[in-house]
Parts: C-alpha cells; structure tokens; sequence
C-alpha cells in the first residue's frame, strides 16, 4: 500500500499535507499526534472511507495493482466511528455484514472462531444494543478480521477495553504483523510501540 | 455475481431491521390512517369528483412517502453506521438495495391507500379501469421510490432533514405527481386503457431518467 | 467582459426604447409600425421583456447546473462560486419572469395566476432554487456543499425535459404553442376566463376568450393567442435576448469576482 502526497482540507483548513506512507507486507505503522492532528482523518483516507482534497492512495495485492471497488475484501478497521447494528445481535452482524460484503469462505465455522478469540462467544445472539461499550469494541475486532484482510487499521485500539481485551487486541496485532500490513492510529506510546516505523501529525 | 448477492443481503438487511425497529413502518402506516382521517372529515358527505379523488389519493401516497422514506438513509447516518457500510458494499450496491427497499416500502404504502381509499369512500373511489389503475401504481411506485431515494441520501448529509426533505422532493416529484394523478383520474373514469399510453410513457421515462442519473451520481453523495 | 456589460446595456435600452415608442397600426405600412394582434394590443409589448427574462432564467440554471457539473468533476472550488453565482442569478430573473408574467396574465387572460403549463414551469424552476439553497444553508461542510448541490442541480436538471416536452401535451395552456382539446374541462375553463374577462372589463379580450370557446367547440387545433410576430417585431425580441443574455453573462461575471474576492478575505481571517 502506497500514499503519496496526500493532503487534506476540510472548509479550506489545511488537515495534513503532503503525507506520503509506503508499507508492504509484513509492516506497520503507527500514525501519532495530539487530538485534531488529523489521525482520524488519515485513516479514513487510506482505508478509502474519504477523499483526499489532493495525493492518491494505491494498493496491491501480491503484486498486482488493486481496483478500489475490490479495497473492501482486503481491509480491516476498527475505530470508534464505525458502529454496528444495534438491533442485530453479535453473530447476526458479523453474518449480515459478511454477506453484504459478498465474502466467499466466510462459514458459521469461522464466525465462531473470531468470536472465540474476541471473547464474545457467550454472548453472540444478544443484541448489540444491550452490550457493554468494551464489548462493542470487541466485536468491532472480530468484524475487523473476519475476512482476514491484509490491510488493518486500527483507531484508538484500546478504547474501553479491559486487561483480557487489551492483550486480545496484541494477540490480533502481532498475528497481522506476520500476514499483512497493520497501522495503528494512537496517543499512546505503548501502543505506538507495537509498530515498526511511526509518523507524526501536526508537527508543522 | 458479488453485486447481487450483495444488493440482496443489504436488502434483507434492512427488511429485517425494519420489522424489529419499525422504523418507518409505524411512522408510514399512522400516516396513511392520519391523512385519510382528516380527508374524510374535510369531505364530510360530499360526493368527490374523480379528478380530486384521485389528487386527494397522490396527496396522501406524497405526504406519506415525505414521512418515512427518508429513514433508509437517515437510519443509517444517525446510528453511525454508513462508514460500516461503505465499507462493506460498493455505492452501486447500496444504491440499488435502498431503491428496491424504498419501492417495497412506496407499493405497500399505495396498496394500503387503496384498501383504505375502497372501504371509506365506496361509492366514488371505484376502479373502473383496473389496468390503468394497476399500471400507474406501479410506475408511480418505482418512480416515487426512485426520486425520494437520491433526495433522501442528500438529505441524510445535511442538518435539518426533516424540514429538508419535502422542500428538496416536491419539485423533483411535481412531473411525476401530475402525471399520475391524470393517469388516475382516467382509471376511475372509465376510460380505454390505450387512453393512458402516453402517461404511461411519461412515468416509465422518468423511472428510467431519474434511476439512471441517480445511479451515475450516487457515489458523489454517498462518499465522503 | 467590457462586451458583454456595454452590449447588454446598449441593447437593453434600445429594446425598452423601441418596444415601448413604436406605435401600433391595424395594417403596418413600414418598419417603425407594431401589427395589432387580437387580443393583445398593446399589452403585446410586454413579449420583448417577459420572455427575454424567462429565458435568461433558464439559460442560468443551465449555467448553474453545467458548472456544478464541472465541480464534481474536477473538485475544484471555483466551479461551486461560478455555480452558485449563476443559481442567484436565476433565482432573481426567475422572481422578474414570474412577476412579469403574472401581471401580463391578469390583464390578458383575467387572473394573475392559471397553472398553465409554462406557468407552471417557471413555479416549479421557482421551487427549484428555492430548494437548492435551502439545501447549501443546511450543510456546513463546504465540500459537501459544492458536491451536494451540484448533485442536486442535476437531479433537478433531470425533470427539465419532462416539463418542456411532456407538460404542453398533457395539459391544456393559455401560451401559444400550448395543447388544447375541446374537452369539456378546458372548455368550461376558457369559458370561465372569458366571463371573468367581461367582468373586469375587458372586453377585447373577452371577445378573443369567447372565440377560443368556439374555436374549441368545433375541435380546431388553432392556438389560444395567434402570436406570429412581425419581422420588426422579431427583431427587436431577438436582440431582447440576446441583450438579456449579454446582462446575464455581466452580471455574473461580477458577482463570481465578488465571490471570490469573499472567498479569499475569509480564508485570510482563519
Ligand atoms: N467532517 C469534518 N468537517 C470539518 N472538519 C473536520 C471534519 N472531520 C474532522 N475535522 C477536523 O479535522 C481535524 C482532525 O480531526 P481528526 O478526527 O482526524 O483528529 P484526530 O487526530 O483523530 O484526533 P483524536 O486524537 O481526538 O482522535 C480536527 O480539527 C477536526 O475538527
Ligand atoms: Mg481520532
């Protein structure tokens, strides 16, 4: 995956400019910098959710250049922006989103793998409107890395979660270090430490 | 293949959500009962004309659709869930799978005006010409669907929806509303049913029109 | 741009000059007589300023609707000022249209207000740009708001062809060029004009009402005001468009500047 000079503006207000990331397989990034750097931002632009006012992202898969209408099987994101249906319990969502996405492969089997390693297996045929905000977190991860995607982002990771969740969360980080690409949005060093390289934001 | 079984699920999705929230089922249904109510009192024991019956049947289905069928998008913008969408489905997908919910939504909406249309107003609400009739409901219904399902994703984006959505729909919808209620007048007159050919023109061209461009513009309104 | 804001002048006043002093003759001999047309007199004039302005209101919102167009595009900014320059505009020339038509309709067909369909067109046009920026107030996003009400103009632009091509068919009209049938509504509908036109008054136009009921009676495809202009007639509403168009393209280029000029002064105070 490949950013090049990627500048973002909202209501003529400079965000960030010029950000240019490269990472391949087996990389991970930590994006830093103090609240309103535009980290959200960032991430919103590179998982494809927002345009950037100018710059381009590229992707690749094993080589070949990845049509931004296929981005959406091969990426992950976990941020607090991003909310699931509350009136469909856990494994509903997965199941539902899964099929919107059109997946192939994705079976009750591995549903109830992720939920497993998420913690929420107990718990999967209760609404999520009834689940705790950690447990809300907590799904978010298992919807993330359902489809095994190479690319995952994760904003703010650790938000609500608990010790168990938090070494969830290092257990899914250092399975994505080894099979894809990770980059973690963050204020915490800790946290920034999982990565390899780091940039920081708002630094102008 | 992955774009139909895509728009399919969303579908379902939303079908399924509808039944649990009744989001815009309730909302629709009161409406329709709401406004008939208060036609039928206006009325009082006058015997109607077909050309107002017929308007009077178009003002309902409007104020109805003006009710309920923005929430398809709104839903989603105020539980936080588009960018889970985006995510998921390409524009194409979600745009079709809102069209298709929004016309479900608009047929049952008209068939429940016509029940109610049929028991309260037994002696001048009748269908003379079922063909013509049956046509104009379901050309009206795909393009009142098709015109409130762009209009209802620009609204979702913007911050007074409710107030928003009839301003921006009324003149879209303006065309379609008098060819239908011209259409409707004839069914209740009685008249040949090639006497509605050119409605019928009309309303299939602008279900065409008004999907395609919206098919073409939908990605600017849906992406941040 | 000095073209455009000396020629509209230019023509703009001879059009006032000349539509106005040109006197009328039942038989015009030269080029500085007007024809009388029956049932217009000299209301006829108002021809060379009504649809000068109408027309102008459409040239904007195809002005509008274009520039939107090339903002999505191209992202640029620029187009989204042009744009909505060009919608203000419209919506001003569609405010004049529609005044200066409701006027000419009371004095001519009885009432300000007949929902024929050139009528009903420019309501709807009206409604339009009332809507479009209904819509740019309540986004404050200013992306978005380019984006959205470019989208907008556009789905606006969608229906324009059904009003042009489909409402004149379907719907009986006072404007030349208009459907008419000798159905009994638009009968009783032509009657009703007429007798409103004796009540007030006038009885000229009553008179020509009176024969369109009998016109309609017989099934006669023949329009409701004959409106064939003669040559001098014709030239002078030519050159109203074209100064009513020069004005449009004046006044929009400064209102683009001026918007710019705003535009910049703002993100100079950030
Ligand atoms: N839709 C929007 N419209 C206008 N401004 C926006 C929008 N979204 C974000 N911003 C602005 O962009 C800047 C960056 O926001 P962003 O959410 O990316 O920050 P962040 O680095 O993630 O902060 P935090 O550490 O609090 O999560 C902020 O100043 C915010 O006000
Ligand atoms: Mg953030």
């Amino acid at each position: 995956m490949t950013a090049t000079g990627v500048t973002k503006e909202f209501n003529r207000r400079t965000i960030f400019r010029d950000v240019s990331i490269s990472l391949s397989q087996g990389e991970s990034l930590a994006i830093t910098g103090r609240n309103g750097s535009g980290k959200s931002t960032l991430v919103k632009v590179v998982a494809g959710l927002l345009s950037a006012t100018r710059g381009k992202v590229e992707y690749a898969v094993d080589g070949k250049p990845l049509e931004i209408e296929n981005l959406r099987y091969h990426i992950g994101l976990v941020s607090p922006y991003l909310q699931l249906y509350d009136e469909f319990s856990g494994s509903e969502n997965l199941e539902l989103l899964s099929k919107i996405r059109s997946d192939v492969g994705i079976d009750s089997g591995r549903i109830q793998q992720v939920l497993e390693t998420v913690g929420l297996w107990e718990r999967r045929s209760d609404y999520v409107r009834t689940y705790s905000s950690g447990m809300k977190q907590r799904l978010k991860y298992a919807f993330a890395v359902l489809h095994r995607p190479s690319l995952l982002i994760l904003d703010e990771p650790t938000s609500n979660l608990d010790h168990d969740g938090i070494a969830m969360v290092k257990k899914v980080v250092d399975e994505q270090k080894k099979q894809g690409v990770l980059i973690v949005a963050t204020n915490d060093a800790d946290e920034a430490g999982w990565c390899s390289a780091n940039i920081e934001l708002g630094k102008h | 293949m992955s774009q139909f079984s895509g728009t399919y699920a969303l579908i379902r999705k939303d079908i399924h959500s509808e039944l649990r929230t009744r989001y815009a089922l309730n909302a629709l249904l009161m409406f329709v009962v709401t406004a008939v109510a208060t036609i039928l009192f206006a009325l009082r024991s006058d015997q109607p004309t077909s050309s107002v019956l017929s308007g009077l049947y178009w003002v309902v289905v409007f104020f109805t659709a003006m009710s309920g069928l923005s929430r398809t998008f709104v839903s989603e913008e105020e539980r936080g869930t588009t960018m889970t969408l985006q995510l998921v489905a390409s524009p194409s997908t979600v745009y079709f799978a809102k069209l298709l919910f929004n016309t479900v939504l608009t047929f049952s909406m008209t068939i429940a005006v016509t029940i109610l249309y049929m028991t309260v107003f037994s002696n001048a609400f009748v269908i003379k010409t079922f063909s013509i009739f049956a046509g104009t409901v379901v050309l009206g219904s795909l393009g009142f669907a098709s015109a409130s399902t762009i209009i209802a994703a620009i609204v979702a984006k913007a911050n007074t929806r409710g107030t928003l959505y009839p301003v921006l729909s009324f003149p879209i919808l303006i065309v379609l509303l008098m060819t239908v209620m011209n259409a409707t007048t004839k069914a209740l007159d009685g008249e040949e049913f090639t006497s509605a050919l050119p409605d019928f023109q009309i309303l299939v061209g602008y279900f065409l029109a008004m999907t395609g461009g919206s098919y073409l513009l939908f990605e600017y309104v849906w992406k941040d | 741009m000095k073209f455009a804001k000396y020629g509209s002048i230019t023509l703009i006043t001879f059009v006032l000059v000349a539509g106005i002093a040109i006197p009328l003759s039942p038989s015009p001999q030269n080029w500085l007589q007007f024809p009388v047309i029956p049932g217009l007199e000299e209301k006829a004039r108002n021809i060379l300023y009504h649809v000068p302005v109408a027309w102008t209101t459409v040239v904007a919102f195809l002005v509008s609707t274009y520039y939107g167009f090339r903002y999505l595009k191209t992202r640029d900014i620029d187009y989204d000022i042009k744009s909505v320059s060009a919608a203000g505009l419209g919506f001003l020339f569609c405010f004049l249209a529609t005044v200066t038509g409701a006027l000419w309709a009371k004095f001519n067909w009885g009432s300000f207000w007949n929902w024929d369909p050139r009528e009903t067109s420019i309501f709807v046009l009206l409604l339009i740009y009332g809507a479009y920026f209904a819509l740019r107030s309540a986004l404050e996003t200013e992306e978005k708001r380019a984006t959205l009400s470019a989208v907008y103009s556009m789905i606006a632009g969608i229906t324009v062809p059904f009003f042009i091509f489909v409402m004149p068919r379907i719907m009986t009209g006072l404007h030349p060029g208009a459907k008419e049938v000798a159905d009994p509504a638009a009968i009783s509908k032509a009657q009703a004009i007429a007798d409103s036109a004796i009540a007030v008054g006038s009885k000229t136009f009553a008179d020509s009402a009176l024969a369109t009921v009998a016109q309609m009676n017989v099934g006669s495809a023949v329009p409701v005001v004959q409106l064939k202009m003669s040559p001098n007639m014709l030239v002078i509403f030519l050159l109203g468009l074209l100064g009513f168009t020069l004005l449009f393209i004046w006044l929009l280029n400064v209102r683009v500047r001026l918007a710019r000029m705003e535009y910049e002064r703002s993100t100079h105070h950030e």
